[in-house]
């Protein structure tokens, strides 16, 4: 069928809960018709149970750390003890000598640079764990130790030791955030990075009635998946099979093919179930290499599983950053310029930016932007949930808190003068009413010990796509109908999702749908991350179910003696529009095809209004993601200790596909934010070097007993931008999360913290209780 | 050792401790009860020795290396891998199972210092096709997202209704205080468990 013709289509648009219209829309000729809002659909917007969770509460499912081949060697790699260090000399003869070592990899070979403590110097595969490890410590490394810096602060300082020597550059490559190519290096600085900055912020600032400014410390976080960064390498000599914990299949093929000299055709990505990503996960990785370089020197699989050590020290984090933020207002509390400067460190990595956060959220003409990648001797940075706007959120919604506070405006009538998105607007409206905000005190009015408040913050994440995003829908003989993809499910339920959509379309049930995803041998799939994979893999699922469906009717159509036009696919039976009884079970209707199965692949088209932007096979929405999140928090101002309490997260995911699962995600990304919010820190010992906390005992993370209620209320935002008009919803949920306490903490104690993560000790000097830390 | 619930005076982390990480040495084990031999202190290893577990109402004769943990014999000889590692240190409780039904942390555990105390695992919780309550409710409420620290968490909320079928939310939560979900599953696993406990009531 071809595509290039157009038709007219009216499509729901608006917010359900404020009111919908109809816009009307040019979309290909074959496209499925628009789909009716929520309310009129039997499958799609409904509470559906996540199709694996059977598997997954009998511990049946597998993982890749789960995968066992015939021949299967164990993989360990060599770290460096040294926070920077030269490889004078290394062997490893005698290790490879040992019992049950089959191969050795030369990572770092003579006067490389190991740049951090954990930075990989050598690999070994061996029959057993055990044997890897013992042949592992009789590598003999000579290191000579070179002057190092680990703290962001120092490492700005002219006299520093250096990260990288004059000439030398650290790699650009980052997953999911875009790098400028250009900027200056000077001593451990690289920058300034100015994109963004539009008008005269001179001028802007000469306009200001009122003026507010802070400096903002986040942390290092850690990704900290349950599942390790995991891999199966099998290299054979017709091609290479990796069982890998990945959050993109298809782009994990590809740089293997790339990397090895293979056609895409000779290598085949799989993962089955998949133990978290949060964005560490998107490459291949250098361990993944290893793992397949060891195979191929082997001739046998490898499995290289990191420990939780290595997860800590070299599998990504969420850079730190230093923020000094300004914003000029007027009494109306319309903004006249906003000044950020941001020094953030991804250890030896770039893009330690805050996004385009305090850039993009408020209607402000003037906006200034310089922000820097200072290098320190530590683990390379990724991305992680929200990468760039989560601290740059930290720093924004509580600069507007305060400004609010100054102008004497309630903060959600600030935000309503100033934020022009409308889907924020109601999501203030409906949180507002939910947590009583009309009720709020005043900042520091409660007496005694433990004080109470309330805080609120926005967030803002973009409407991401994925135009290389495939899927097939086959339809067999027996009835049976299969969705398959490469796309993985991370434990986001995109499976259930698919099956959900094709359901809808064929008049199935979810349980009907059998999933066939997480394996490049069928049509690739997005990468999940940026949260794209609903916004990408729904609209081509429906439009190829819904083509399948067409070609049923058209088989079936003879036998009822009607034309396939005529025919609708509903409560599990093919039937004539206008007369429901002449009819039959999809089963007996598939049970006459002419082959044991019909098949249609699509992949995702533009949406329908066109896109923002576009890169590559990436491209960005006309509309945002939106969410408002409101804390209600308890300091003990006598230990210092924040509880929160209660939170309210109300989110925008266009149209939510399955309830049940959108509050399971929502419910993660606020709690991953108090987690940032209070607890979570990576710390470097300025001495040696080496992270004091590279364990899941003293990383803290939120457990149990700090999650407070959590209620999710969801916007159902039409916008006819595509066959399903979903969106993603793991970032934005995690965003406003850690202002929204910090603000709520104010309004407790009328003390600003600017610091996380806000522990005990954080919250005592900013008391004037204990003196401040420096 | 109380996270182990009995007397033995080896623990992986004495063990380790004690033992270095020189692999293959000499072990004298004190008080530890290895099937079949007396309370006295023997000699395990250097090498691999072999064991009887009772898992899952089954005998399973397994030989392991004295410094191997009943986590890494249950994924590994036994292949029930519904028992996952996380952390390996019993600061994620990902590895939960029951010894003699109550829960404790496999990745902390030696295999010999088992001795004849019974295992049950998860894929030992369902009675045949019909699930524990508990796996029910996790269901019904989608109290898993990736799922991985998921059969720790069933392992530790069953044993909570087996010896406290009515829970308390502070009882949920001392249950599973120590298990980390990092997608954040506690609030609909809070929920599942109210559910499980109301189901049993009714």
């Amino acid at each position: 069928m071809a595509n290039d013709t157009l038709r007219v289509e009216k499509f729901p648009v608006g917010i359900a809960s404020v009111g919908l219209s109809e816009i009307e829309r040019r979309i290909p000729a074959d496209e499925p018709p628009p789909l009716p809002v929520n309310s009129a659909l039997q499958v799609i917007g409904r509470p559906v149970h996540r199709q694996d969770a059977r598997a997954k509460v009998t511990g049946a499912v597998r993982y890749t750390v789960d995968v066992k081949l015939p021949g299967m060697l164990h993989a360990r790699v060599l770290r460096s003890p040294l926070p920077n260090a030269r490889v004078q000399s290394i062997d490893a003869a005698t290790a490879a000598r040992q019992p049950g070592v089959r191969a050795v990899l030369s990572i770092a070979p003579k006067d490389a640079i190991l740049r951090y403590v954990g930075a990989p110097v050598a690999a070994i595969a061996a029959s057993t764990p055990a044997a890897a490890d013992a042949a592992l410590r009789l590598i003999r490394v000579d290191y000579a130790p070179l002057p190092f810096v680990v703290d962001p602060d120092a490492a700005r300082r002219p006299d520093a030791a250096l990260v990288y020597q004059p000439g030398e550059q650290p790699s650009l490559a980052v997953a999911e955030i875009p790098v400028a190519s250009d900027l200056p290096l000077i001593g451990n600085v690289r920058g300034p990075d100015t994109q963004g900055s539009r008008g005269d912020i001179a001028q802007g600032f000469a306009q200001a009635e009122v003026t507010i400014e802070g400096e903002y410390r986040t942390q290092t976080q850690t990704h900290c998946c349950m599942e390790p960064h995991a891999i199966v390498a099998d290299w054979r000599a017709d091609g290479l099979t990796v069982w890998i914990s990945t959050q993109f299949t298809a782009g994990v093929r590809h740089e293997l093919a790339q990397s090895f000299g293979l056609k895409l055709s000779q290598v085949r990505v799989k993962v089955a179930a998949m133990g978290g990503g949060f964005g560490s996960k998107s490459q291949l990785g250098p361990y993944g290499r290893y793992a397949v370089m060891l195979s191929r020197q082997a001739q046998a699989p490898v499995r290289l599983v990191f420990d939780r050590e290595e997860e800590q020290l070299d599998s990504g984090n969420r850079p730190a950053t230093w923020q000094h933020l300004r914003i000029g207002a007027r009494r109306d509390g319309s903004l006249t310029a906003i000044s950020l400067v941001e020094y953030g460190t991804a250890g030896v990595g770039v893009s330690a930016g805050v996004g385009n956060f305090a850039q993009t959220l408020y209607a402000c003409p003037n906006f200034a932007a310089a922000q820097h990648d200072v290098f320190i001797n530590a683990g390379r940075g990724s991305a992680m949930r929200g990468p760039g706007n989560t601290p740059g959120a930290f720093a924004m919604e509580q600069a507007i808190d305060e400004l609010a506070d100054k102008l004497g405006l309630d903060p959600l009538a600030l935000r309503d003068r100033i934020d022009p998105s409308p889907v924020r607007r109601e999501e203030r409206r409906l949180g507002a009413q939910r947590v009583a905000w009309d009720r709020r005190h005043k900042p520091g009015a409660d007496a005694g010990r433990i004080k109470r408040g309330l805080g609120v913050a926005q967030s803002l994440w973009g409407a991401n796509i994925y135009t290389n995003a495939s899927c097939e829908v086959r339809v067999m003989r027996d009835g049976s109908v299969a969705v398959l993809s490469s796309v993985q499910d991370l434990g986001t339920g995109i499976g259930t999702i698919l099956a959900q959509v094709v359901a809808e379309e064929l008049g199935l049930q979810p349980e009907d749908i059998t999933l066939h995803i997480g394996d490049t041998d069928f049509p690739a799939g997005p990468p999940s991350h940026g949260s794209r994979t609903t916004a990408s893999m729904t609209p081509p699922a429906r439009t190829a179910a819904w083509k399948v469906k067409q070609l049923l009717f058209r088989q079936v159509a003879p036998t009822l003696e009607v034309a396939p036009e005529q025919l609708t696919a509903s409560n599990g039976r093919i039937a004539v529009r206008n007369d429901p009884s002449r009819g039959m079970t999809f089963r007996a209707a598939a049970a006459g095809l002419r082959t044991d199965q019909i098949s249609v692949t699509e992949a995702r088209r533009d949406d329908y209004g066109g896109f923002r932007r576009r890169m590559g096979d990436a491209a960005v929405a006309q509309t945002d993601i939106g969410g408002v999140q409101f804390a209600a928090v308890a300091v003990d101002t006598e230990t210092g200790a924040i509880r929160v309490e209660r939170v309210v997260a109300v989110q925008d995911c266009g149209r939510p596909m399955n309830p049940k699962l959108l509050e399971s995600q929502v419910q993660g990304g606020v709690l991953m934010g108090i987690s940032y919010a209070l607890l979570e820190q990576r710390i470097i010992d300025r001495n040696t070097g080496h992270v004091m906390n590279a364990n899941l005992e003293q990383y803290k993370l939120v457990g149990p007993r700090e999650a407070p209620p959590i209620e999710v209320v969801l916007l159902e935002n039409y916008q006819g931008q595509s066959a399903t008009d979903a969106y993603g919803i793991a970032e934005p949920a995690n965003i406003a999360t850690a202002p929204a306490i910090a603000n709520a903490v104010f309004n407790a104690t009328g003390v600003r913290l600017r610091t996380l993560p806000m522990t005990q000790a954080v919250v005592l000097a900013a008391l004037g209780t204990l003196p401040q830390r420096t | 050792m109380s996270e182990l619930g009995h007397a033995s005076s080896v623990s992986r982390r004495s063990f380790l401790g004690g033992a270095g990480v020189a692999a293959g040495g000499v072990v004298l084990l004190g008080e530890a009860r290895l099937a079949g031999a007396a309370d006295e202190p023997e000699i395990v290893g250097p090498g691999s020795v072999a064991i009887t577990l009772t898992v899952n109402g089954r005998a399973r004769e397994v030989r392991v290396e004295p410094q191997v943990t009943l986590a890494e014999v249950l994924r590994g000889p036994l292949d029930l891998t519904g028992t996952k590692i996380g952390c390996d240190r019993g600061a994620c409780s990902a590895c939960t199972v029951w010894l003699d039904g109550a829960p404790v942390a496999s990745c902390m555990l030696l295999a010999i210092d088992v001795g004849t105390r019974a295992v049950t695992t998860i894929e030992g919780l369902a009675q045949g096709d019909t699930l524990h309550p508990v796996q029910v409710a996790f269901i019904e409420h989608d109290a898993m997202q990736c799922g991985y620290c998921t059969p720790g968490m069933v392992m530790s909320c069953a044993a909570l209704l087996q010896r406290t079928p009515q829970p308390t939310p502070e009882d949920i939560h001392t249950a599973i205080s120590g298990h980390l979900c990092r997608c954040g599953s506690y609030p609909h696993i809070l929920e599942a468990m109210q559910a499980a406990s109301a189901a049993r009531k009714a």
